[in-house]
């Protein structure tokens, strides 16, 4: 991928809108590459949708520079450019029928009559619409109106396709299976995909590289399971997935281990360095599904389990306070002995797992040491 | 909510005085009128019904048709530059700033504020001989022929004052000053309510500004055009003082020849005759208009 040239080039972009306090998007700089499925994640109003109407062409910079495909763009109009929206609200043209709308865009390109009748054909198939050309929009469900607003970009087969949130008002059943959809029609035609949401899981299933935004910042920009295991900062490890987050002071900060003094949780050790100064305030992130759930009977397993740590690392009691179960998992809300709560996670590994523990029962906890990870900010 | 349709004494008493109104004053002198069209003069002010065709048939003669033909004309061609000038105008106020967009409709509603009368006669002052607008061109003129001596070609002649007032130019300028609101209104309402990602996505398939809007904004606009050209054509149609004041002598519309049969030539069957067509011929365009929307409607 390195050897390529970035298709789109977003250099110190910023939005800002009149009359808004802050910037929309801030100083953002990105390169995309061919072929990527590339996914923008983030929390309402951090500038998401700003950002990929910038490169649409619908919303000018106050500063910076957009290229696609090695050309600037700042005085390409939205019509003159190689990208193609799939709009929020899907922007289907209510008074075309489902043909019409897929072929608008060749229409207006002057392709003829024959070479449209296979393309729209050829797009429907894509997108499983086949048979409902004649249809009008009001006359389909969301999930296909959503499909149609797919083909009418699909059909213009251009360089990048920009997904605004395509698949926000459907049920999560038919978006899980348009997120896989999604994701495989991307792997026949090749095209270039950004996609926006605010759906974490979304993001995680679809992305090759997700670019975490917040408050108009990339946060983190990194591959799926990078941004999961790796959150560079507190915001990304919250917004990213379910987190248990603590206060502390490194204490040790070697190559090959480090340790965190924690006061709501305990003495934290890792088996690898993290980069700060000795004494100074870090912050520890702990995933709810990386912490094992013990009565407090199991003392001699727990040790044993605890192995990788020293003595009094990486191990914690509390008391039960709250229990949901998920189905496959059980979720535990539990009241650390030092007053502080944690959450979490246990699979339901057999059909009885989820009664081994319940309210206000005692138990400890233990962690590896390759589990936590230290954040500076 | 919905009690007040079951309770029928109190929908009555509510209906009771509006409904009377209605009949008092708009059923029943229309019906009066509609029977003085079948009737014949009997006096000077007695009317005898008679039950004859003659006013209507008086009514179809080719010099009154020609009349009621000159006002269909006149009236489309002021509803057709209402539309072409009035379409830009409520495209600008939507796509105005939040700022300026109560100013620019007030601008647009300030009109209805003011009388007819005197927006008329204002507007007569401008077009008159030695109205602004000669004045304006005559000055033009002037300068223009000015600089023409001064690089050395001869000037044209003294300046002629263009003949603004009292033709069917005028008629046409009036109605579609005093109608562009009622185009404009409609016009504004449709494009208001259109999905601006519609536009956006529209750009984005490759299509310029102008094809936009003709394949997108005016299909989706279609019912706010279609009442505003009915709620400017019906007006203009049955117009009265504008060409009544801007007008020439052969610039009498329909409405002009009535007043006439009412007043001047005392011939109240005839007038009434008369202004039942109108009516008629305005029933039926609303009624085919109607009939489209409900075969369109079918269609999609
Ligand atoms: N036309 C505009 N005028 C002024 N402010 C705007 C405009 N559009 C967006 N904003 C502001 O810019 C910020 C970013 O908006 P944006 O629509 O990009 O958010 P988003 O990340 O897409 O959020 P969501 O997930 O809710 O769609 C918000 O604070 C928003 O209020
Ligand atoms: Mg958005």
């Amino acid at each position: 991928m390195s050897d390529k040239t970035p298709i789109i080039s977003i250099r110190n972009v910023t939005k800002r809108f009149k009359g808004a306090p802050s910037a929309a998007v801030d100083d953002v700089s990105l390169d995309i590459m061919p072929g990527e499925f590339f996914v923008l994640l983030g929390p309402s109003g951090c500038g998401k949708t700003t950002l990929l109407r910038m490169i649409a062409g619908f919303e000018i910079p106050t500063s910076g520079q957009i290229l696609i495909d090695g050309q600037d763009m700042a005085e390409v109009p939205p019509n003159k450019r190689p990208v193609n929206m799939v709009f929020q609200s899907y922007a289907v043209f209510p008074h075309m029928t489902v043909a019409q709308n897929v072929g608008y865009g060749l229409k207006i390109a002057g392709v003829s009559a024959d070479e449209i009748r296979s393309r729209v054909a050829e797009a429907l198939e894509l997108v499983k619409l086949d048979g409902l050309d004649a249809r009008m929009p009001d006359q389909l469900s969301g999930g296909q109106r959503q499909r149609v607003a797919l083909a009418r970009s699909l059909v213009m087969r251009p360089k990048v396709l920009l997904l605004d949130e395509p698949l926000s008002a459907l049920d999560a059943k038919l978006r899980a299976q348009m997120q896989f959809e999604l994701a495989d029609l991307q792997d026949k035609v090749g095209i270039t995909f950004i996609t926006v949401t605010h759906d974490q899981d979304e993001a995680l299933s679809m992305a090759g590289r997700i670019a975490v935004m917040n408050k108009g910042d990339v946060a983190q920009l990194a591959a799926p399971a990078d941004l999961y295991e790796y959150p560079a900062n507190r915001f990304v490890a919250d917004f990213v997935g379910s987190v248990n987050i603590f206060e502390g002071k490194l204490t040790l900060d070697e190559p090959d281990k480090a340790a965190v003094d924690c006061p709501g949780l305990g003495k934290v050790w890792l088996n690898h360095g993290v980069t700060g100064a000795h004494g100074s305030n870090v912050w520890v992130a702990l995933r709810p599904e990386k912490i094992y759930l013990h009565v407090p009977g199991e003392g001699k397993a727990v040790r044993a389990a605890a192995e990788d740590a020293p003595e009094g690392h990486n191990f914690a009691r509390g008391q039960i306070k709250g229990m949901s179960y998920l189905g496959d998992i059980t979720l535990y809300e539990i009241q650390l002995d030092c007053g502080a709560m944690i959450r979490v996670s246990r699979p339901n590994l057999s059909r009885h797992d989820q009664e081994d523990f319940t309210w206000d029962d005692r138990v400890s906890m233990h962690w590896r040491a390759d589990s936590p990870v230290v954040l500076l900010s | 909510m919905e009690d007040w349709k079951r309770s029928r004494a109190l929908f009555a008493a509510v209906a009771t005085a509006p409904l009377t109104w209605l009949t008092l004053f708009f059923i029943v002198p229309m019906g009066v009128i509609w029977l003085y069209s079948f009737g014949t003069n009997a006096g000077l002010t007695e009317i005898e019904i008679s039950g004859t065709l003659a006013n209507y048939k008086k009514a179809l003669e080719p010099l009154y048709l020609g009349i009621f033909a000159k006002s269909l004309v006149v009236a489309g061609i002021t509803t057709a530059i209402c539309l072409v000038v009035g379409f830009p105008v409520a495209l600008a106020i939507v796509f105005a700033s939040d700022k300026w967009k109560p100013w620019l409709l007030l601008g647009i509603m300030l009109p209805f504020w003011t009388n007819l009368l005197i927006r008329t006669y204002a507007l007569m002052a401008v077009l008159r001989t030695e109205g602004y607008a000669n004045q304006t061109i005559g000055w033009l003129h002037d300068r223009f022929g000015s600089l023409l001596t001064l690089v050395g070609l001869p000037a044209p002649g003294a300046y002629e004052p263009l003949h603004l007032l009292y033709n069917n130019f005028a008629v046409v300028l009036g109605l579609v000053y005093v109608h562009l609101p009622f185009m404009v209104l409609p016009l504004y309402a449709a494009l208001d309510r259109l999905d601006r990602s519609l536009i956006e996505a529209s750009l984005d398939l490759g299509a310029g500004h102008l094809r936009t809007l003709l394949l997108i904004v005016a299909p989706l606009a279609a019912p706010g055009i279609i009442s505003g050209i009915i709620i400017t054509f019906v007006p203009a149609l049955g117009a009265y003082l504008t060409p009544d004041l801007l007008g020439g002598t052969d610039s009498q519309m329909i409405a002009n020849v009535i007043e006439r049969q009412f007043k001047r030539a005392n011939n109240w069957p005839f007038g009434a005759a008369l202004s039942f067509l109108l009516m008629y011929a305005t029933f039926i365009a609303i009624a085919i208009q109607a009939l489209k929307a409900k075969q369109a409607e079918k269609r999609g």
